[in-house]
C-alpha cells in the first residue's frame, strides 16, 4: 500500500523529448515505473527509445494509452497550460516538476484542476515515489527502501538527506512526496497527512518544512485533530532573515509570519516529534514505532 | 523583485492612477531645481529597498527650494538598513483631509490575489491588522474574472460614505489590480491613498514586488531592477544563476537545492557557528557554477571556513569535485575548506578530491562541525 502512486500507476510524460523529460524519463523506466507515453507537440507518431509512444496533444495520448497520472518537465512560461492540458483530458494526478512557474499563473490553474477533478503535485517540486513500486518525478530512487515511514517535504535534496538517513537507519518508506517549495501549489501537507492516515501500510509520518506562509501551523492542527499515526516535524530556515526569499519562491518570511519558530510551537502544541537535526528524524520515528 | 517607489507609481500613472507629479534627483542640485519647478513645499523621499524610510530620516519636507537642495544633501548618501540612498524623489507637499491604505497581495492560503483596504492608512498595515482587525476588509479575487466592479465599489464604501469617494477609490483599485497582474507582482500597494483637502482621493506612496519567475517574460519590468541598491556580490550571483543571500556569519556555505541549504545554515548554528550565506547551486551538473560560487563566496573577508554540503540527485557529485578543482588550481584557497558529498557519482568525486589533495566526507553533522571549529580558528575534529 501506499499513498497517490503504486505498480497500476500508468504516466505520460509532458515534455518527454526536453533534456530533463528525456533523462528523468529513463530513470522512472529503469525504477519500474510504467511510463505508457510522451507528449511533444510536432513529434506525435514517434517514440522515445524505441518504445514509448510519442503524442501531440495530451487528449491523444490519453485516448490512446488510458494513462491515469502525468509528470511534467516543460519550461516555466508553458507549465501552466501543460497542467490545464492534463487536466482537461481527464488525466486524475498530475506531478508538475518544472521550477519557475510564475505564481500569477497557479492562480488561474488551481481552481481550473480542481474543477476537473484532478490532483496536482506541484509545481516546483521533486514528485513522488513508492519505494519497490513507482516512481513519478526525480526523486533518485538507489536511496529509498520499501517500508512503513511516510515522507513528506516542501524541499528537494533535504527531503533526499532525510530519506537516505532513514533508508540507512532501516527505515522503509512507504511513499515520499515532495509538494514543492512554490507559495501556491496544488497538493499540500495535509492532503499527504490525510492520505497516509488513510493508508493502512504507514505507519508513521516524517514531514519536513520549511519557514514562509502558515501551511505547517495549519497541518500541525490537522494533525492534533484527525491523525492517530505519529507525526515527526521539521522545520529548515531558522536563521533566515526575514523579508528575503530563500531559493523557494515560497520561502520568506512576511512581517512576523512563516517563522520557524511559530511553527516549531504550532508541532509542539500539536504532540508532534520535533527534529532539531535531519538526523533526528531516525531516533524519533523509531522510539515511535516501538 | 523589489522596484522603487517612483517606478511603481510610473506603473500606476501608466493605468490611469491619479498621482501627484514627482521627479527623480541623484544630487542636491537636481532636488534643488526640481524643487524650484513645482513651487511651494515639496517632499523629499528616499528611493531605497527598505521598509521604515520615514522612521529613519530617509521622508523629509522641504519649504522652499534652497531647503530641498539641503535635505537632498543629508539624505543622499544616507544608510537605511544597510543600503545607500542614491535617488531621491521630489513631489509637492499635499494638503491631506484623511489618509487610507489599499494594497493588493498574492495569498498562499486562498491561493488568489486578496485585496486589503482599510481606512486606517498611513501606518504599518501588519501593526493595524494585529491591533485592529476590524479595521481592515479583505477580499480575495477569482483572476479568471478581476476585481468586478460592484466588488471594487464595495470597498471604495468601507474606505469612504460618500458615492463620489468610494467610485474614484473602487477605480483606483481596479487600476491598481490591472497594474499587479501586467507586472507579474506579488504585492502592490498604495499608502497612504489621501483624501486632498480639495476633496481628490490620490496616491501618495506606492510599492510594488514583482514575483521573480515573471522577469523572463516581462523584459520591461526586469529593466526596472537597480543594481546599485543591492550587495555586489549578490548582484554577480545572479548573473552566474546562483541563489545567494549574504549573511552576517563566517561560515561560507556552497549547498545544491534551497531546501538543504537552509537546513545546512541551521545546522552550522546548531553546532555554535555562524552562516555567512544562504548560497544554493541549484540542480544542474555544471563545474562552472562551483566555480562561480567559490569566487563570490571568497570574496567575502568575513568568511573563515567555506562548507560544502551537496546530496547528488541531477546534480553529479564528480561535477562537484571538478568545479573545486578547477576554481582552488586559478585562485588558491586563504582559508580551510570542508566537503561534503554524497550521492551520484560519490566514488569518482572523492577520487578526484583525494589526487588533488582534498579529504571529504559523507556525513553532514561532521561535515558541519569541522566547518565550525575552523571557522573559529580552530583544528578540524
Amino acid at each position: 500500500m501506499s499513498i497517490f502512486i503504486d505498480n497500476s500507476t500508468t504516466v505520460i510524460v509532458q515534455g518527454i523529448t526536453g533534456r530533463d523529460g528525456s533523462f528523468h524519463t529513463k530513470q522512472m523506466i529503469e525504477y519500474g515505473t510504467k511510463v505508457v507515453g510522451g507528449v511533444t507537440p510536432g513529434k506525435g507518431g514517434q517514440t522515445f527509445e524505441n518504445t514509448v509512444p510519442i503524442f501531440n496533444t495530451m487528449h491523444d495520448a490519453v485516448a490512446a494509452t488510458g494513462a491515469n497520472t502525468s509528470v511534467i518537465y516543460v519550461p516555466p512560461v508553458f507549465a501552466a497550460d501543460a497542467i490545464m492540458e492534463a487536466a482537461d483530458a481527464g488525466i486524475k494526478f498530475i506531478v508538475a516538476i518544472t521550477e519557475g512557474v510564475p505564481v500569477l499563473d497557479m492562480t488561474r490553474v488551481y481552481p481550473f484542476v480542481k474543477e476537473k477533478g484532478a490532483r496536482l503535485l506541484g509545481p516546483n517540486c521533486p514528485g513522488l515515489i513508492t519505494p519497490g513500486q513507482s516512481k513519478v518525478g526525480i526523486i533518485p530512487g538507489r536511496i529509498c527502501t520499501p517500508g512503513h515511514v511516510g515522507v513528506v517535504s516542501r524541499s528537494g535534496t533535504l527531503t533526499y538527506e532525510i530519506v537516505y538517513q532513514l533508508t540507512r537507519a532501516g527505515l522503509g518508506q512507504s511513499t515520499c512526496v515532495g509538494i514543492g517549495g512554490d507559495p501556491i501549489n496544488g497538493t499540500n501537507f495535509i492532503d499527504c497527512l490525510a492520505a497516509f492516515e488513510k493508508d493502512p501500510h504507514t505507519r508513521a509520518v516524517a514531514m519536513m518544512g520549511e519557514i514562509g506562509g502558515t501551511d505547517e501551523q495549519e497541518a500541525a492542527a490537522f494533525v492534533k485533530q484527525h491523525m492517530t499515526k505519529p507525526v515527526v516535524g521539521f522545520i529548515a530556515g531558522q536563521t533566515a532573515p526575514p523579508g528575503r526569499r530563500m531559493g523557494h519562491a515560497g520561502a520568506i518570511i512576511s512581517g512576523s509570519s512563516g517563522t520557524a519558530a511559530e511553527k516549531l510551537a504550532a508541532f509542539e502544541a500539536a504532540g508532534m516529534g520535533i527534529a532539531k537535526r535531519p538526523i533526528d528524524f531516525v531516533d524519533l520515528i523509531k522510539a515511535r514505532l516501538k | 523583485m523589489n522596484i522603487h517607489e517612483y517606478q511603481a507609481k510610473e506603473i500606476l500613472r501608466a493605468q490611469g492612477v491619479p498621482i501627484p507629479p514627482g521627479e527623480v534627483a541623484t544630487t542636491p542640485d537636481q532636488a534643488e531645481a526640481i524643487a524650484k519647478k513645482f513651487g511651494g513645499t515639496v517632499v523629499i523621499k528616499a528611493q531605497v529597498h527598505a521598509g521604515g524610510r520615514g522612521k529613519a530620516g530617509g521622508v523629509k519636507l522641504a519649504k522652499d527650494p534652497a531647503e530641498a537642495r539641503a535635505v537632498a544633501a543629508k539624505i543622499l548618501g544616507m544608510h537605511i538598513k544597510g543600503l545607500t540612498v542614491e535617488k531621491v524623489l521630489v513631489t509637492p507637499a499635499a494638503d491631506i483631509a484623511s489618509e487610507a491604505y489599499v494594497g493588493v497581495i498574492l495569498d498562499r492560503a486562498s491561493k488568489r490575489p486578496v485585496f486589503m483596504v482599510s481606512p486606517a492608512g498611513g501606518i504599518d498595515i501588519e501593526e493595524v491588522a494585529a491591533k485592529t482587525p476590524d479595521k481592515i476588509r479583505r477580499l480575495p479575487v477569482d483572476t479568471r474574472y478581476g476585481l468586478l466592479g460592484y466588488q471594487a465599489l464595495e470597498l471604495g464604501f468601507f474606505l469612504y460614505d460618500d458615492l463620489k469617494k468610494a467610485r474614484a477609490a473602487g477605480a483606483i483599485m481596479q487600476k491598481l489590480y490591472a497594474a499587479f497582474m501586467q507586472s507579474g507582482a506579488s504585492l502592490a500597494e498604495i499608502n497612504p491613498l489621501v483624501v486632498t483637502v480639495a476633496g481628490d482621493v490620490v496616491a501618495l506612496d506606492a510599492k510594488m514586488v514583482i514575483d521573480d519567475n515573471e522577469l523572463d517574460r516581462r523584459p520591461e519590468i526586469a529593466a526596472l531592477r537597480d543594481e546599485s541598491s543591492e550587495a555586489p556580490s549578490e548582484v554577480d550571483a545572479r548573473k552566474s544563476n546562483l541563489t545567494f543571500i549574504k549573511l552576517e556569519g563566517d561560515v561560507g556555505c556552497v549547498v545544491n537545492g534551497a531546501g538543504l541549504a537552509m537546513a545546512t545554515m541551521d545546522l552550522v548554528k546548531y553546532y555554535g557557528g555562524e552562516p555567512a550565506n544562504f548560497l544554493d547551486i541549484g540542480g544542474s551538473s555544471n563545474p562552472e557554477k562551483v566555480v562561480n560560487a567559490l569566487r563570490i563566496i571568497t570574496a567575502d573577508a568575513s568568511v573563515k571556513a567555506i562548507l560544502f554540503n551537496i546530496f547528488g540527485g541531477i546534480t553529479r557529485t564528480d561535477d562537484v569535485a571538478n568545479g573545486i578543482v578547477t576554481a582552488t588550481r586559478a585562485n588558491p584557497l586563504k582559508v580551510p575548506i570542508v566537503i561534503r558529498l554524497t550521492g551520484t557519482n560519490e566514488e569518482i568525486a572523492v577520487k578526484i578530491l583525494k589526487d588533488n589533495g582534498f579529504s571529504a566526507s559523507a556525513d553532514m553533522d561532521e561535515a558541519v562541525k569541522q566547518a565550525v571549529a575552523l571557522a573559529k580558528g580552530g583544528k578540524a575534529a
